[in-house]
């Protein structure tokens, strides 16, 4: 705690290089470290395994007679078995909705970093704005847009893009739909922020040397967002893999994802150990897709 | 200050196997002790009463399930009479949404024997069930409750679960039946018609409660909810199986089916009589139907769970809403089945137009035909509630 005492002394003594005193500040880093590695401690490593030894209990075990720990690795391929189709249906629709929120939100964030000059206060406010209502009222919301009897779907099936029947909510359309918007902020802003740092010497220098627009995009544009890119597609696609109110309340039992799943087996079912598996499942099937999509992606970022 | 960060990225991976090694030694640890059982006993959770020397009770209920003044929505008058009458003082909380949230928010404290700083609990039969079952509720004194013994309607007597009527006493009931939006679809007489009628496909709802939903189709396959084996619960479930795979019923649903029922999304559903009583003060083509096949009956009841310091504070409001004129001027605002015996008559002076509504004060007939669920062991409740919770989709 010392430590924190001599900060004051590092803004106050900046002309002098910190290398000339290096016993002073060698445990500096730790400390302010500390913070945050005692509440990742607490509030994550302890949970993860916590988690992690209840998804290896007696699956027979119950609510008043307790579990115990039998090493019970079986539990995965049952939880699998039973689950795979909501699991390959969180990646599917999160997936598509990424693919949606790419196409809307690399073109938004370009224009508000690069083009929009002194409206782009106003339009990042815009984006941020649905942020400070809460993530429920938001889906809510989306209830009443997209309802059977709203102008929406009166105007899909007036220009037929419905049948006289067709409906938005309570189809995977809506759920991919409430995905993108709900994620969307999470893609825009690290886009926003690399493009906004973007040295745009280098676009003219690309165009002087012949580059069409398209070229200078994919060679110059597009490389230099790459930090924002992966950074926004990895906050869009995390959270909307293990998201559940989407499908909970603009889908049908046939849209649910993994999500609802886990919500079920501790809240409902009271499944303790196939709760915490199908949670485990999903971390490490999302490690996964995160460190092949790194590895191919993140390659030359560094 | 880059630079002096910098040896830190070749520490941070000694760093990182303590760490990992610190996690190891935890999960090992964690992974020793399993989880203890939940049961608990009177003898081995004593739960001390303060009544006597603090005037106080922490009472938990559900949203919008207590009378509010019409001019001043922070007055609620039975409850206000109370408190003058009794000189206790009610800190009155709306934090029971969901049976099953409700559960898990208060579960370790009770599994572990230990105070949820909550004296009164109201909670669905199931749930209530489901906690006698583990011990986790403390008997009530039949002497403070003169008002239960007298007026308690004969039919919420007994109940499986509470053999003797000493645990839980009924706060409303209410009937789970079918109902529907008579601007967008014609009439539904029965749950066969709602599962299978081609105009109302896609626009059909059913309730998450297994015991509301599937008694309902029990019921309708001509078995009793009371009494049925495994076969007969299957034949139910498959029946719901092909509405959920022919589309037919699009959600399951809590509360939440009401708007979506006002607004026409859905054009009938498995609902509850008080929501749909109060959507027709709105729209008076919303009706609620009891399907020939009967009707279910619930209740939501007040308990007194372990480890809470007043109960005799409790039995005495529990026994002030069994008069029947302040019954009477809860049910008027909550418009469920009123249990108490005699409130009828009170209602008389209210609003005679709620006093004869059968959804609200059923006649003998009614209450005939309306059936609840049987009580279910623990492995019964899970190995049920898991293939129910595998159709509705989770």
């Amino acid at each position: 705690m010392s430590a924190f005492a001599q900060l004051p002394g590092v803004a106050g003594q900046s002309t002098s290089p910190p290398a000339a005193r290096p016993g002073r500040y060698r445990l500096l880093p730790y400390l302010l470290l500390l913070p945050g590695v005692a509440w990742l401690f607490l509030f994550f490593a302890l949970p993860l395994a916590q988690l992690a030894a209840a998804s290896l209990y007696d699956p027979n075990g119950s609510l008043s007679t307790g579990y115990t720990m039998t090493w019970a690795f079986g539990n995965y391929p049952a939880a699998l078995q039973a689950y795979w189709p909501q699991f390959g249906r969180s990646f599917r629709y999160a997936g598509t909705a990424l693919v949606l929120a790419l196409l809307m939100g690399y073109p938004l964030a370009y224009v508000i970093a690069c083009k929009a000059g002194r409206w782009r206060n106003l339009l990042l406010v815009c984006v941020v704005a649905p942020m400070f209502t809460s993530f429920l009222v938001r889906t809510l919301a989306w209830k009443t847009i997209l309802s059977d009897h709203g102008w929406l779907v009166g105007l899909l099936r007036d220009v037929h893009l419905l049948g006289p029947d067709g409906r938005l909510l309570a189809t995977p359309v809506a759920v991919v739909l409430g995905l993108t918007y709900n994620f969307l902020p999470f893609l825009v802003l690290p886009l926003y922020a690399s493009l906004e740092r973007l040295d745009h010497r280098l676009v003219e220098a690309s165009r002087d040397l012949y580059a069409s627009r398209w070229q200078t995009f994919r060679r110059v544009t597009l490389p230099l967002s790459r930090p924002g890119l992966i950074a926004g597609t990895l906050l869009f696609f995390i959270p909307a893999t293990g998201d559940y109110i989407n499908a909970e309340l603009l889908g049908t039992p046939n849209e649910y994802m993994i999500g609802n799943v886990i919500d079920s087996a501790f809240l409902v079912r009271l499944d303790y150990p196939q709760g915490a598996a199908l949670s485990f499942l999903l971390i490490s099937a999302i490690l996964a897709v995160v460190f092949g999509y790194l590895r191919r992606a993140g390659e030359d970022v560094r | 200050m880059r630079r002096a960060l910098r040896p830190l990225t070749r520490r941070a991976l000694l760093t990182g196997t303590v760490g990992a090694a610190a996690l190891l030694a935890t999960g090992g640890t964690l992974a020793g002790c399993g989880i203890p059982g939940a049961q608990q006993t009177g003898a081995g959770c004593v739960s001390e009463d303060l009544s006597g020397t603090e005037k106080k009770l922490a009472f938990s209920n559900w949203p919008q399930y207590l009378d509010v003044d019409e001019d001043d929505e922070s007055k609620r008058p039975s409850l206000d009479s109370f408190v003058r009458a009794s000189g206790i003082e009610v800190t009155y909380t709306e934090d029971v949404n969901d049976n099953n949230e409700f559960f898990g928010k208060v579960q370790h404290q009770l599994s572990a024997c230990q105070s949820t700083g909550r004296d009164l609990i109201v909670l669905s039969d199931w749930m209530v069930a489901r906690m006698i079952r583990l011990g986790w509720i403390q008997q009530l004194d039949q002497a403070n409750l003169p008002n239960v013994a007298a007026n308690l309607l004969p039919s919420l007597r007994d109940r499986p679960f509470d053999v003797g009527n000493e645990l839980a006493v009924p706060w409303q009931s209410g009937f789970a039946g079918l109902a529907y939006n008579g601007r967008v679809a014609r009439e539904i007489r029965s749950v066969d018609e709602l599962l299978t009628r081609p105009d109302l496909k896609g626009r059909v709802t059913a309730l998450t409660e297994m015991s509301d939903t599937m008694g309902l189709l029990l019921l309708s396959n001509g078995h009793d909810p009371t009494d049925f084996t495994t076969a007969q619960f299957d034949d139910a479930l498959d029946k719901l199986r092909k509405a959920v795979d022919s589309g037919q019923i699009r959600r399951f649903t809590g509360n939440d089916y009401a708007p979506d029922l006002a607004r026409g999304n859905i054009a009938a559903c498995i609902g509850w009589s008080g929501d749909i009583i109060q959507l027709g003060f709105a729209d008076d083509r919303i009706r609620f139907v009891t399907p020939d096949t009967g009707v279910m009956i619930w209740s939501d009841n007040m308990v007194v769970p372990r480890k809470a310091t007043h109960k005799a504070n409790a039995e005495a409001l529990i026994d002030h809403y069994y008069d029947p004129a302040v019954a009477a001027q809860l049910a008027a605002y909550v418009n469920y089945i009123c249990p108490v015996q005699g409130a009828q008559e009170e209602m008389e002076k209210i609003d005679p137009e709620l006093a004869a509504n059968p959804l609200i004060f059923p006649d003998d007939a009614m209450l005939a035909t309306a059936r609840g669920f049987m009580a279910l062991d623990e492995q019964q409740e899970r190995a049920y509630e898991t293939r129910f919770q595998q159709v509705i989709g989770a």
